[in-house]
């Protein structure tokens, strides 16, 4: 009887894989990935709801944002071309059968490097763009200037499915605070609830709060409280079994990153073809034949920089001129006292 | 022996289509699940979940399993499906009898109800009144009590809770209670038949149903205090209340969305069963001396329940389902904590999923097997 429960359950199981898995499996060629996307002319991106900053779309359904850059940057290294992306919004909850079901190829939508997402559900992380930690929103006339001052019964709103809920319930359960977790779908409703006095506090990736308090009514009411509770370093992830699409979305962040420490940026990368440096040479394909480790051509990197910008360009146009994070804290060059170093292009 | 292969041979094919489009979907699916390295198995569910939930009916926690967190969003899901249609119903029959009012306003205001009602998306009637409940419900600290004890506020209805000494005495009693009402009207149906006689049945039970409690508290050593939420300072302007009981407001607004739409269509099923009773019956019923009352309980509604039935269990179902938009607004059902939460916690889709879905294809069942076996206890027994 259990064994028939059994079958019973996994064939309507396999069933529903009707509605999340398209057909096609990965086999012959090196890199389907990349064949798929040269056959459709362009990169399918996946990216949030709408998170400033990160990846946000315009009133016209222009999307930037430094999670954006990401896939303009592979867009420009593969197709030759950054405007060349389709970006498909995606909850929380659906990011990653989006990945794995084939609906998009890079997922860079503020995502939490963790090791049982990296090992368990055939994801691969390829590398932080933003280095993250969690926090909490408070409204200002509260008093609370501390996590600390939380007490028992305590309600705090945040999104359903994230590393934050889990954090949340470490980090009152180590405080021994009994709290209310009201958990939402979408960002929107979270900052709406918060914002109608629903939660004493929201709390998310430090980031998120930032980006998110300019949409709340009053905007300077709130505050984000001192404390860091978790590591959050968010990154671009690919399908696990496609090691070739992996190294080119590694690599082309990585370009932008290694760019900047180089100080080669979109205005001056034809240039820098003539630098001195061997080590910029190699970054705008002047020299060595990195492209083609790749499966790409030798000028993929220069595209990536003439037409994204280095991470500095990025990170300013987006969250620094917007007057989300002004300061970057972490995300500031390992030679400038942050923690964003990235292995030699070579 | 003698094949009609006529037909014999469509049945056959049809199967085999059948057997060929499942067989290509399943084995598409493992070698998918293969190549991405996603291993397929049910043992998660025994594993610690390590997320918490809101408003649970049982003991939960975070150190608990993924099968305890399902069972959290099933009862949580049972719960407002079932406040749900008790409402609905409840709403459903007084409209549908309203719409038949010889009042012109009483006919009109219950019409235009049902039309508004009904057409509007439910998930934007869910919305509207989680964010306008939000909007108008008063802070902790600014909430008027209700007759002294009920606290309305945006952080949820508190109520009082019963604490209970030798509650098992009590419902014992309630028990006994019940089972001398089933011997009383045995005793009164075998009495009419006998001699024609009736007998007060409504007022023994109630009689019934007080007393005997009532004993358990003077005899049986039954006896409750009640706790009164109390309102408790978190921060210089945060408050909230403790003690007591607490609903969600996303309970209530869920609750609230489901009903008044549910109960639309449950109005147009009661107004339909009643209108599909023959004048004649009512005519004659009176004609042979019985009172107003007795003629819609003894002819009218014996007879619409048999048209009503059928279609309300459909709005049973409806609702059950419906319920499911509570991820929206962030009430724990089935949907938000299981299919959602743990769901993304596990990466286990198609096994999660897969549970859903039965999960809500055994509720329906078990709906529609309760109401059709009562439709068939109401139905015309052909002597």
């Amino acid at each position: 009887m259990l064994k028939l429960i059994k079958q019973l359950t996994s064939v309507v199981a396999m069933f529903a894989v009707l509605f999340t898995f398209t057909t096609g499996t990965m086999a012959a060629g090196k890199s389907k990935t990349l064949k798929n996307t040269t056959k459709k002319g362009f990169v399918r991106c996946g990216v949030s709801q709408g998170l400033p900053g990160f990846s946000n779309a315009d009133a016209a359904g222009n999307w930037t944002g430094v999670d954006v850059d990401v896939c303009r940057a592979v867009a420009a290294a593969v197709l030759g071309d950054a405007s060349k992306v389709k970006f498909t919004p995606l909850s929380a909850k659906e990011r990653f059968t989006a990945l794995t079901s084939n609906e998009i190829d890079i997922l860079s939508r503020n995502t939490t490097w963790t090791l049982s997402r990296d090992a368990d559900i055939g994801l691969t992380f390829v590398g932080v763009n933003f280095y993250d930690g969690q926090g909490f929103m408070v409204r200002k006339n509260s008093g609370i200037s501390s996590v600390n001052d939380f007490k028992n019964g305590v309600s705090a709103c945040t999104n359903l499915g994230t590393t934050t809920e889990l954090n949340m319930r470490d980090f009152f359960n180590s405080k021994g605070i009994k709290y209310e977790p009201v958990t939402f779908e979408k960002a929107d409703e979270v900052v709406a609830a918060y914002d109608a006095g629903r939660c004493d506090t929201y709390t998310t990736d430090k980031s998120g709060l930032a980006a998110q308090r300019i949409k709340l009514s009053n905007p300077d009411d709130h505050i984000v409280l001192p404390e860091t509770i978790s590591k959050e370093p968010l990154g671009p992830v690919v399908r696990q079994g496609d090691s070739v699409w992996e190294d080119i979305v590694r690599w082309s962040l990585n370009v932008m990153i290694e760019a900047e420490e180089y100080g080669v940026n979109s205005g001056n990368a034809d240039s820098m073809k003539t630098s001195d440096n061997p080590a910029v040479k190699r970054l705008v394909g002047a020299e060595g034949e990195l492209g083609a480790a790749l499966g790409l051509d030798n000028d993929w990197s220069l595209r990536i920089i003439k037409q994204v910008g280095n991470y500095g360009e990025s990170y300013k146009r987006n969250i620094a001129d917007t007057g989300i994070l002004p300061d970057r804290g972490p995300n500031e060059l390992w030679t400038k006292g942050g923690i964003l170093y990235v292995p030699p292009a070579r | 022996m003698n094949f009609n292969y006529k037909k014999l041979l469509p049945q056959t094919l049809t199967i085999l289509v059948v057997i060929l489009v499942f067989g290509f979907f399943t084995y598409n699916a493992q070698v998918n699940m293969e190549n991405r390295g996603i291993t397929f198995g049910y043992g998660f569910l025994s594993q610690e979940s390590s997320f918490d939930v809101q408003f649970s009916l049982i003991e939960y926690d975070g150190s608990h399993s993924y099968f305890r967190a399902y069972l959290v969003g099933l009862l949580n899901t049972i719960l407002v499906s079932v406040i749900g249609i008790i409402i609905a119903t409840i709403i459903g029959v007084i409209v549908g009898i309203a719409r038949l009012s010889k009042n012109y306003l009483i006919e009109r205001t219950a019409a235009v109800y049902v039309e508004f009602f009904r057409n509007i998306p439910l998930l934007l009637q869910i919305f509207f009144w989680y964010f306008a409940a939000l909007r108008a419900l008063p802070l902790p600290q600014k909430a008027e009590p209700m007759f002294g004890v009920f606290f309305l506020t945006i952080k949820g209805f508190f109520v009082p809770a019963f604490i209970w000494n030798n509650l098992d005495v009590f419902i014992y009693s309630i028990l006994a209670a019940i089972i001398s009402i089933i011997f009383v009207k045995i005793y009164a149906n075998k009495k009419q038949e006998a001699e024609g006689k009736q007998t007060p049945v409504l007022y023994i039970s109630i009689g019934l149903l007080l007393i005997l409690p009532l004993l358990s508290f003077f005899i049986g050593g039954a006896s409750f205090y009640v706790e009164v939420p109390a309102l408790k300072q978190l921060a210089k302007t945060s408050f909230t209340y403790e003690g007591g009981v607490k609903l969600p407001p996303e309970l209530i607004a869920l609750a609230l969305a489901l009903s008044l739409y549910t109960a639309t269509f449950i109005a147009e099923c009661v107004r339909a069963g009643v209108q599909g009773v023959g004048k004649g019956q009512k005519e004659a019923a009176a004609s042979i001396g019985l009172t107003p009352n007795q003629v819609l309980k003894l002819v009218v509604m014996p007879q619409a329940l048999r048209i009503i039935i059928p279609p309300t269990t459909n709005q049973y179902l409806n609702l059950t389902k419906n319920s499911s938009l509570a991820a929206a607004i962030a009430y724990p059902d089935l949907v938000l904590v299981f299919a959602g939460t743990a769901l993304m916690q596990t990466g286990r889709a198609i096994e999660i999923v897969s549970i859903t879905m039965l999960t809500y294809l055994s509720l329906s069942i078990s709906i529609s097997i309760l109401m059709n076996w009562y439709n068939k206890k109401i139905a015309i027994k052909e002597k």
